[in-house]
């Protein structure tokens, strides 16, 4: 009788599957939310994208109909398709970031005096609200009394309107929006510039490494985390481009530099916007490129975990 | 749960309104969204609420002030998930999804009162969707053109009253190396009221609300004939440049330096004129001149307005401040110069002696035979009114590209209208 006492009879299930409960009990509540807050939404946004829907009324089930509107949108060349359009302009500008971060964080990674405060100038644009970034480039480019403008003066070229012009428009969105980004990639190059090995660089000097060599076969290689970080939030960020287009143009002039997370803003949810279902749609198009980067990252994610 | 709370509120609601007589004591509690966010209006506001408070001292009044641009998405919100006893809003199809909705409370008892029916005759139609009456308007305004007298009289120019003068005008003050119109049309709405009044002179009030309705296409030759009347200024460098960057304040500017001789746009616009220097020798008005003489003068004059939510819970006091803020006293001293300077909607009320307001009064009386519109992102559908705007201004940069910009409109037309 004694001897059963000490087998572990007595312990109730919990305490023998501890081990393996317990990281299923600290994800939980992260699950819980991911699953209603990310997932769920997923799936009502497939299923809103089926029904004609005011926001008020009734829904209609209409299939596949919000689908072949935008179709013939993107055939017509009408707001799908410029949406669709500066959403791929949105994503490879904006990948001018990344090497622009790197530069500037090259070029602050020296010990001089002041430096502390150049970095703090430099990062200054990404702490301040996305809001003041638009105005301000809004006043630079005005084509009555902006800075762009007074300076095209002094060197005798004629005054352009950069945010009135659908061809410039969304380029100057994107200059707008680069200012940020680029001092984000700055500061995540800096603190990878910081660990990196100077044994390493030491021996590339001794084997000859200079200048771009050295950058692009010891430095290089070893910021890659830095790397692959800075390229994930600056695609996240060019496919979420929605406020500095807000701020600065509202879509204008006359929709051109509309982007799909605008236009599904405007479609469903602005001052003129009744059209659930059909903002519904362009949220899923958007998901489905978002997808592709997603299920890119994740991969490679574990492609890296596997090799360790 | 929610919906045993509401049904409760309801018989409560109903029990007190049958229970107690009209002239009885108002109590409980009365909410009240209002959209008038700018000084002026929100002073003027709740100066009229704290003389109602005033009368009703049994009631507890809670006022919420929401920025004029989020009201217009929040509203959708709040009269399902929220509502307050008393909401402000805009009169003809701006209303309408919410009226079909049944989100709006019919207060055609209100209409049926003698001194309602009186009072409120004009702007009734403006608020009648279905033979029913969905809410009050407590204030209108007129647009027309606004312009600098003290450049038409160096030019030599007077008010024109028909196209030939208009473009003759607009000749001489181009060659003056000004603009004839600022505008901006950043917001796209400025551009509406210049169809309006365009088509409203080329084609008549008729038909251009059938055009409103999507009983007409888009690439019909009459329509085009507006937009040909519309390009003729467009050409001669009419407009101010770089319209499309502008809101319609940042516009303002051109006309005070004196850059743009004029402007179409509504009564509100008077007041950041003066506060910018010009004095009532330099501002004038003149109505939009006749382009198509067999066509009557009809006008723009765009109607706020109040309604009770359905899911209001104090629909009887909601009620009582209907018919305290469309009264001729209160009507008389919120329109007046000192305080909203528009126009008051009961008949028995008195337009203040600002120039300009009875100016406008005067034309909206005795000189719109053909019809009064509210403005163009009111009386057409919310969508057309977007994809449509949108069109104008791009013809306004590009009049080049207008039979491709007509079709896509007539695209929309047929996808919109069902």
């Amino acid at each position: 009788m004694a001897v059963s006492s000490d087998i572990p009879e007595t312990e109730c299930w919990f305490h023998r599957n501890q081990q393996r409960i317990a990281p299923w009990l600290f994800l939980a509540p992260g699950i819980l939310f991911f699953a209603v807050y990310v997932i769920a939404p997923v799936f009502q946004s497939f299923n809103l994208s089926l029904y004609e829907w005011d926001g008020l009324g009734e829904k209609t089930y209409v299939g596949m109909r919000n689908y072949e509107d935008l179709y013939w949108e993107y055939v017509d060349r009408d707001a799908f398709f410029t949406s669709l359009k500066n959403n791929v302009m949105w994503l490879f500008l904006y990948l001018l970031a990344i090497p622009a971060g790197l530069f500037i964080a090259l070029f602050l990674n020296q010990t001089v005096r002041g430096i502390r405060l150049y970095k703090s100038l430099f990062f200054f644009p990404f702490v301040i609200s996305q809001v003041v970034v638009g105005l301000v480039f809004t006043w630079f480019y005005d084509p009555s009394f902006g800075l762009l403008n007074t300076m095209l003066g002094w060197v005798g070229m004629g005054p352009i309107n950069v945010l009135g012009n659908e061809h410039l428009v969304t380029y100057g969105i994107v200059a707008a929006g680069l200012w940020p980004q680029t001092a984000y990639c700055m500061i995540l190059y800096l603190t990878g510039l910081n660990a990196v090995d100077p044994e390493q660089i030491e021996a590339g000097r001794l084997d000859g490494a200079k200048g771009w060599s050295m950058l692009w076969n010891i430095i290089l290689p070893q910021l890659r985390p830095a790397t692959f970080i800075a390229f994930v939030v600056t695609i996240i960020g060019a496919l979420r481009s929605f406020d500095l287009i807000s701020i600065m143009t509202q879509g204008g002039p006359f929709g051109s530099s509309r982007v799909l997370a605008y236009y599904m803003f405007e479609v469903a949810l602005s001052e003129y916007g009744f059209r659930m279902g059909y903002g519904a749609a362009i949220a899923v198009v958007l998901f489905l490129i978002m997808l592709c980067f997603i299920a890119y990252f994740l991969w490679s994610m574990y492609r890296e975990e596997k090799g360790h | 749960m929610l919906s045993k709370m509401k049904s409760t509120a309801a018989a409560v609601a109903v029990a007190s309104a049958f229970a107690v007589p009209a002239s009885a004591e108002l109590t409980g509690d009365l909410s009240i969204f209002l959209d008038t966010s700018n000084p002026a209006p929100r002073a003027t506001m709740e100066a009229m609420i704290d003389r109602f408070k005033a009368e009703h001292p049994g009631l507890n009044v809670e006022t919420t002030v929401i920025d004029r641009e989020a009201y217009k998405t929040q509203i959708r919100n709040f009269l399902t998930a929220n509502a307050p006893d008393v909401a402000t809003w805009y009169a003809a199809n701006r209303m309408r999804p919410y009226v079909e909705a049944g989100l709006f409370e019919d207060v055609s008892d209100l209409y049926a009162e003698p001194a309602m029916a009186e009072g409120l005759a004009s702007t009734k139609g403006a608020l009648t969707i279905d033979d029913k009456q969905w809410g009050v308007a407590y204030t209108y305004y007129q647009w027309g053109v606004y312009y600098r007298k003290d450049i038409f009289a160096e030019l030599g120019l007077s008010e024109p009253t028909n196209w030939d003068e208009e473009k003759a005008n607009c000749g001489k003050i181009v060659a003056s190396g000004r603009a004839c119109y600022t505008i901006g049309t950043k917001y796209l709405w400025t551009a509406g009221g210049w169809f309006d009044y365009l088509n409203m002179r080329t084609n008549g009030f008729d038909f251009h609300m059938d055009l409103a309705a999507g009983n007409v296409s888009w690439e019909d030759e009459r329509v085009k004939a507006t937009f040909m009347n519309w390009k003729e200024l467009i050409d001669m460098g009419g407009f101010i440049a770089d319209h499309q960057t502008y809101s319609w304040q940042e516009a303002l500017p051109f006309m005070v330096k004196g850059e743009a001789a004029a402007y179409l746009m509504g009564n509100f616009a008077v007041a950041p004129l003066r506060e910018a220097g010009l004095t009532d020798d330099q501002l004038d008005f003149y109505q939009f001149p006749t382009i198509n003489p067999n066509v009557a003068l009809s006008e723009d004059a765009p109607t706020d307005t109040f309604h009770i939510p359905a899911n209001a819970k104090n629909k009887e006091a909601a009620r009582e401040f209907l018919r305290f803020a469309t009264s001729p006293a209160e009507q008389t001293i919120i329109n007046n110069g000192k305080n909203l300077g528009q126009l008051p909607v009961n008949a028995a009320s008195a337009v203040d002696d600002d120039k300009f307001l009875q100016m406008g009064f005067e034309m909206l009386s005795n000189n719109s035979t053909g019809g009064v519109a509210q403005f163009w992102d009111r009386d057409a559908p919310a969508e057309m009114a977007k994809v449509s705007m949108e069109g104008f201004q791009e013809f306004m940069v590009k009049p080049d590209q207008l039979d491709k910009i007509l079709a896509k409109l007539e695209r929309a037309r047929g996808r919109i209208y069902k």
